[in-house]
Order: C-alpha cells, then sequence, then structure tokens
C-alpha cells in the first residue's frame, strides 16, 4: 500500500519461506526505491509475534537465493567435426528478474486496536496489531496516516475475524541513519502455525495490474506446491538460437507471459526445484550453511558445528503472476515428496567456429537442422514473430524453410 | 468383453474361476470409462506426474491382487472392475517417486476389501484407505489437490452430474448430503470472515472434490444401509473435511475424513437399519446384493419376494458378486 500521493506499486515481490512441521521463517525482501519515509508494509501473520521472532536479515541472502535459482542460458560450444576435440561448455546465467514487495505509511493515534506490542528492530519501527472489530483496523491504519486504499478495509476485516495479528513495519528513520544501510534489508519472523500460506490479497487492493511474486521455500523433504492452484513446471530444456543470449531477460519474460496466458492465468510456476547441496549447472553457487542459517533453516548444525554442505535442505522457486481476478484466495501450500530436480534451463549451441578441414557434411545438416528447431522453439515459447526470429539469427527465409521439396514446388 | 483366464482349467479344478462380465448398464462401467478419460487428460493436458509405466504397474498390482484374494477366499468369480477402479482412482489421486509405495498402495486398496469387513460389507473404500494408510505411514508420498485447473473441474462437473442425472444412483444420497454440508460449511464460514464470494466459490471449484464426492464417498459398499444413516454419514464425513481444512489447516481433508467416519458406518447401520427389514434378513440382503446391482436396476428388488436364493446366486455369479458372504 501507497502513502498519500506516492505513486507506488508493488508489483514485485520476493519472499522465502522456510518450513518444517509447524515451524516458519518468513524472509520478506524490499525493493523499495522511494523515499524510506513513505515505506511501510502491513502483514497478516497467523500468531502474536515477540521481538525475538523478528530479525533484520542480510539483503544478499535474497540476492543468491535468486541468482542460485533463476531460469538459466546453458552455453555449449560443438567440437571440431573433423574430429579435433577442443569441446568447451561455459554456462552463464541470466534472469535475476525478482524483485520486491513494499509500502504503506505511517502516524500514530489509536482507536480501538490493541497494539499488542511495538519494537525497534534493525532501521524498522514494528507494531504488531490485533483487532477484535472488524472495522477498527483499517480505521486506526487511516488515523495513523496509513492511507487505505479502497478495497482494503475489506480484505483487512476477513483477516481479522480469522484472528490474525498484524505486522506493521516501517522505518525509523533516525536509526537507518545510524546504521547506514543505503536499502532496506529484508524483514525475517519466525512464527508456529499449521497455516503454510502466504497472504497475497492485501497486495492486489491497490495493485495497478498483476504483479510478480517469487516465493522461494526451503524445506526439508522435497518440492513445495500450491494447494489451492495449479503448480505446473516450465517448459525446459529447450535448444535455443544464439541471439537469445543478449536478450534472454526479453526472451524470458516473453515465455513466462506465454505460458501464463496459456493456464488462463491462474496457475503457480516451478522455475526451480532442486537440492540446495548442489546444482548443474549452478547458475550461481549453492548458499553456504552460514547463508541458509541466515534465510532461517533453523535445522541446519549451529555455525561451526559443521560445513557439510548445504544438504537437508530442498529449494523450491515458485513465480506467481496474479491479480484478483485469477487468485481470489490467498497461496495456500503443502510439501511434498517430490524430490526430482527440476530448473528451467534453455540451451544455446555455438556451431563449430575454426576452420573445417573435411567435408562434414553431416555435421553441416545437422547444424542446419538444429537452427530450424532453434527457431521453432523460440517461436513457440515466446510467441515472438517468425520473422522477427529469422532476422534475430541471421538467416535467410531459406534457411528457415522447413517445407519439405515437394512442399515447395508449387507454392 | 472380458478376456479369458490363460490356462483353461479343469471343471473339477478347485481353482476354477471366470471372470465376470461387466453390463452395459453397470455403473461401474461409466466409472471406468470416466476415470480413465480422466487420467488420460491429467497425464497430457494437465501434465500429471504419472508416468503410464506407473499407471500399468498400479492396474496390473490391484489386477494380481484381486485375483490373489480371489483364490485365497475361494470366491467362484474373478471381478476385476471394481479393481481396476480403485487401481485408476489410485493413479489420479497417489504422487510418490517410489514404485514400492504405489505398489503398496494397490495392495492396501484391493485386500483391504477382503479382510477389513463387517456385516457382509467392507469398512473402507478401497482407494481411500489405501490413501489414508500411506499418508499416515509413509513421508514419501503425498495427492496433489490443487492440480485440476479450472477447465478440467467444468468438464468433469458436468461429466458427473449427467451420470448423476442419468443413473439416479440410489446412492446419490451420500454425495448430495457431503456436498450440500460441505457447500454449506465454505460458504458459511466465509460469510462469517466477511470473505468476498469468490473466495468459496474458488474453494469449490475443485476437481479434487469432485473426484471425491461423485466417484469415492458414494461407494455403494461402504455406505449405511439406510438412508438417514447415508445422510448423516455423508454430513459427517463433509464436517470432518471442513474440519481438517479450516481447523487443522491440513491438505486431503476429505481422505481423512472419510476413512475416519467410515468407522462410524457399522454403528449408522445398526441404529438406522435397512428399510423394511428386520436384521437377520437385512444381513441375508446384503450378501447378496452386493452393491452396485441394485442401483442400477431397482427390478432387483423384486426378488425378495420370488425365488430368491436360486436367482440371486446366479446374479452374484453373473456379477461377480458371489461367495463373499463367506467370509
Amino acid at each position: 500500500m501507497a502513502r498519500a500521493d506516492a505513486k507506488l506499486y508493488n508489483r514485485s515481490s520476493q519472499v522465502a519461506l522456510v518450513r518444517e512441521g509447524n515451524r516458519t521463517v518468513l524472509t520478506m525482501g524490499s525493493d523499495f526505491q522511494g523515499d524510506p519515509k513513505e515505506f511501510a508494509v502491513v502483514i497478516p501473520v497467523p500468531t502474536p509475534i515477540e521481538k525475538e521472532q523478528i530479525h533484520i536479515g542480510d539483503p544478499k541472502l535474497l540476492v543468491r537465493l535468486d541468482a542460485y535459482s533463476s531460469p538459466r542460458l546453458v552455453e555449449y560450444h560443438d567440437p571440431d567435426p573433423c574430429g579435433h576435440r577442443d569441446e568447451v561448455q561455459k554456462m552463464s546465467a541470466n534472469g535475476a528478474m525478482a524483485r520486491q514487495p513494499a509500502s504503506v505509511k505511517e502516524k500514530d493515534k489509536s482507536l480501538g486496536v490493541t497494539i499488542e506490542a511495538s519494537y525497534t528492530v534493525g532501521e524498522y519501527d514494528i507494531l504488531i496489531l490485533s483487532a477484535k472489530d472488524s472495522g477498527g483496523l483499517a480505521k486506526w491504519l487511516q488515523a495513523n496516516g496509513y492511507r487505505i486504499p479502497a478495497g482494503a478495509a475489506e480484505v483487512l476485516d476477513s483477516y481479522v475475524r480469522q484472528n490474525m495479528r498484524f505486522f506493521v513495519a516501517k522505518v525509523n528513520l533516525r536509526e537507518k541513519a545510524k546504521l547506514g544501510f543505503s536499502t532496506l534489508r529484508p524483514i525475517q519472523v519466525a512464527y508456529e502455525s499449521p497455516k503454510f500460506m502466504l497472504p497475497i490479497r492485501l497486495g492486489m487492493v491497490n495493485a495497478n495490474g498483476p504483479q510478480e511474486l517469487f516465493v522461494y521455500t526451503l524445506t526439508r523433504k522435497g518440492r513445495v506446491e500450491a494447494t489451492n492452484y495449479r503448480t505446473i513446471r516450465l517448459p525446459s530444456d529447450m535448444d535455443v538460437p544464439l541471439f537469445v543470449k543478449d536478450r534472454f531477460a526479453d526472451f524470458y519474460r516473453a515465455l513466462f507471459s506465454r505460458q501464463v496466458r496459456r493456464e488462463g492465468g491462474t496457475s503457480v510456476f516451478t522455475e526451480y526445484a532442486w537440492d540446495m547441496a548442489w546444482c548443474d549447472p549452478c547458475a550461481a553457487e549453492p548458499l553456504t550453511p552460514a547463508e541458509l542459517r541466515g534465510i532461517g533453516v533453523f535445522w541446519l548444525p549451529e555455525a561451526g558445528a559443521a560445513a557439510s554442505g548445504g544438504s537437508e535442505v530442498f529449494l523450491t522457486r515458485l513465480h506467481v503472476r496474479y491479480d484478483a481476478a485469477h487468485f481470489p484466495e490467498d497461496l495456500a501450500f503443502q510439501e511434498t515428496a517430490d524430490r526430482q530436480n527440476f530448473q528451467a534451463r534453455y540451451v544455446m549451441h555455438h556451431p563449430y567456429a575454426g576452420a573445417i578441414s573435411c567435408d562434414a557434411a553431416d555435421y553441416r545438416d545437422s547444424v542446419r537442422t538444429r537452427r530450424e528447431n532453434e527457431a521453432k522453439n523460440v517461436i513457440a515459447l515466446t510467441g515472438w514473430s517468425p520473422d522477427e526470429v529469422r532476422r534475430s539469427m541471421g538467416v535467410t527465409a531459406a534457411e528457415l524453410d522447413t517445407r519439405r521439396w515437394y512442399e515447395r514446388i508449387w507454392n | 468383453m472380458p478376456a479369458l483366464p490363460t490356462a483353461p482349467l479343469s471343471r473339477k479344478d478347485p481353482r476354477l474361476f471366470q471372470i465376470a462380465s461387466l453390463s452395459r448398464k453397470d455403473p461401474r462401467l461409466f466409472q471406468i470409462a470416466s476415470l480413465a478419460v480422466l487420467l488420460l487428460y491429467g497425464m497430457t493436458a494437465l501434465s500429471f506426474d504419472v508416468s503410464p509405466l506407473r499407471v500399468l504397474l498400479v492396474v496390473s498390482t490391484a489386477l494380481a491382487a484381486q485375483l490373489a484374494c480371489t483364490r485365497t477366499f475361494r470366491l467362484p468369480v474373478f471381478d476385476p472392475w471394481s479393481a481396476l477402479i480403485s487401481a485408476l482412482s489410485l493413479c489420479l489421486l497417489l504422487r510418490t517417486g517410489s514404485p514400492a509405495i504405489a505398489t503398496a498402495a494397490a495392495v492396501i486398496a484391493i485386500s483391504s476389501k477382503f479382510l477389513l469387513r463387517w456385516n457382509g460389507k467392507h469398512l473402507f473404500n478401497p482407494t481411500n484407505i489405501a490413501l489414508a494408510a500411506i499418508l499416515a505411514a509413509t513421508s514419501r508420498a503425498w495427492v496433489s489437490p490443487g492440480q485440476w485447473g479450472n477447465a478440467a473441474f467444468f468438464a468433469f462437473f458436468i461429466a458427473c452430474a449427467g451420470r448423476f442425472v442419468v443413473q439416479r444412483a440410489a446412492r446419490g444420497d451420500v454425495t448430495l448430503a457431503f456436498l450440500g454440508t460441505y457447500l454449506l460449511l465454505v460458504f458459511g464460514r466465509s460469510a462469517a470472515l466477511h470473505e468476498p464470494l469468490t473466495i468459496p466459490l474458488h474453494r469449490l471449484e475443485s476437481g479434487a472434490l469432485l473426484l471425491f464426492a461423485f466417484f469415492m464417498i458414494s461407494d455403494p459398499k461402504t455406505t449405511p444401509d439406510s438412508r438417514t444413516g447415508r445422510i448423516l454419514f455423508g454430513s459427517f464425513v463433509a464436517v470432518g473435511a471442513a474440519y481438517v481444512q479450516f481447523r487443522l489447516f491440513r491438505p486431503n481433508g476429505a481422505i481423512w475424513s472419510l476413512a475416519l467416519v467410515s468407522l462410524l458406518v457399522p454403528l449408522l447401520d445398526l441404529l438406522w437399519p435397512a428399510p423394511g427389514s428386520s436384521r437377520v434378513v437385512r444381513f441375508r440382503l446384503k450378501g447378496d446384493f452386493h452393491a452396485p446391482l441394485l442401483r442400477l436396476r431397482p427390478h432387483a428388488l423384486s426378488l425378495r419376494s420370488g425365488s430368491l436364493p436360486a436367482r440371486s446366486r446366479l446374479l452374484r455369479l453373473l456379477r461377480g458378486q458371489g461367495g463373499r458372504e463367506a467370509l
């Protein structure tokens, strides 16, 4: 939610959920760009929260999670078809498309709302509110300078009736200056509740169009999926043309939008599901045990006890594009026993660039066929026009023409 | 239609058995067809995590278990159809990376019909007890309730409703009682929480819920005999399902609830015996009219006044339902 006349849309957010049994550690990243004075968040939480349950995390942790798990483009270089082996495999990861949540506002007064606790943690002033009266909270927030968008009161109301608490955070400018951080650090909350869910309804109230949400779940047993929406894997492991390297962000955005449309805008997408101990290829090194503890993986041994790699942690990266029309309910999750590794991975093959000293007709044919396939794939994945793809690939129309010889005779 | 046993057995061979045929009016035919279509649709369009190999494994295990039980309990007729329904339902619902667990589920489903019996009926819906047992016993299996999507939901809904209307299934009262109560609870809760209507509607748009309501809970062999009993049964299951979902905040509420409420069926049958029958007769009838037939062919009721023992034995043989009262 945005304050007064600040035009802030929380269009993209990044959340990490560490979960085992009923224990949850929630990390909310912030990519808030405006004046810190304007920043505030209101998050419904299932239980009262004590000061020790709140922690301000290192912003690098979410960046690391993002880098490690983002959709990737892999490069392979063909060996010399005439037999001189100099196989090269290079990998370049791209993506890092995630960004964050944000926003509300501030002030103080009171109107039938209980301030259960108030803490200053790091650069944030945090209030834990509960409200018995349905409209009370919205009025309180308004009276305290939080501008509540039209629909928010109703949404807050239904959370109040579920006896949820509200975690309200804003920036303490003095503390912030003292600490000297230039950006806002992620807020982490540890709580115990059977509810394995993420409240998204508040975020949709003032949203201008659909929002992007990246959820990283770190669990012990296996992949996490939504229980009240379809969860599906993105198309992966497909050969794409070389030009995609320079336009990977565009490519991936187009691909994702197309998948969202294909699914009618109602699905949650798995971008990555992997045992945290390793990766292949690695878009970034797996998180160290220290980093994992930082993000809240509480079942890992204490720092210094062992550095036995990040095993026993399974990471799922979910990407949701949501709006009120397609996602009426908050996201509910369950941990599955599925430990199959999955990554959104796209593959480029560089044809052999050296001098070809033999005939290598088969190789030339195979490269040609491959290029045709790559073009088809990229068109199917992104919906880009064949002409555009052809131009970008620098190929002639004839080269892309996949019709057989007899299909071409009379056309 | 059914395949014959591979090696012809001598007429005197005690192992002699026949394969039950499936009449065109048998509701199980519709069940098998719709489950198979759903499974195919799920495996292709909805990318369910079920491989054809897994389907083969579960189906063949279930059939083998059925055959083994048929022989062990010396039933004269091998009835593959109910086992096939259980196997297809398991393929639709149970997810696991382990073939051993999938096999175990199929064995539990089928053997529960023969081992967990009370008063001539089996106590649990085979698929339901297999799911509950596997989910309780191992952390390596799960059910994905969210995997259906809207398009599938509506097509499935129409199919279920169509079947319901066409067949006027006698045990439709269970389905209606369950859906009615569940609807009431879901809408009631949302109303109490002042949630917009879209939320309860979205919760009800679940393929898993339909599968449960139309294929699992309505199983005539595991529901109470009297209408009152069945309506109470359906409502109890709905209350249990809502409790698990909205109080315990756990998935698969309906599955847990049905497994528990099934334990109440003997009590419900005791309190509300089958209409128009004394206890003794009722017991015999139950054995005789071993289930789906009744709802198919209401005229079978006329048997009561006719040459009951002779004809019913013949029917039992034909329908592959004979001999179980001997268990």
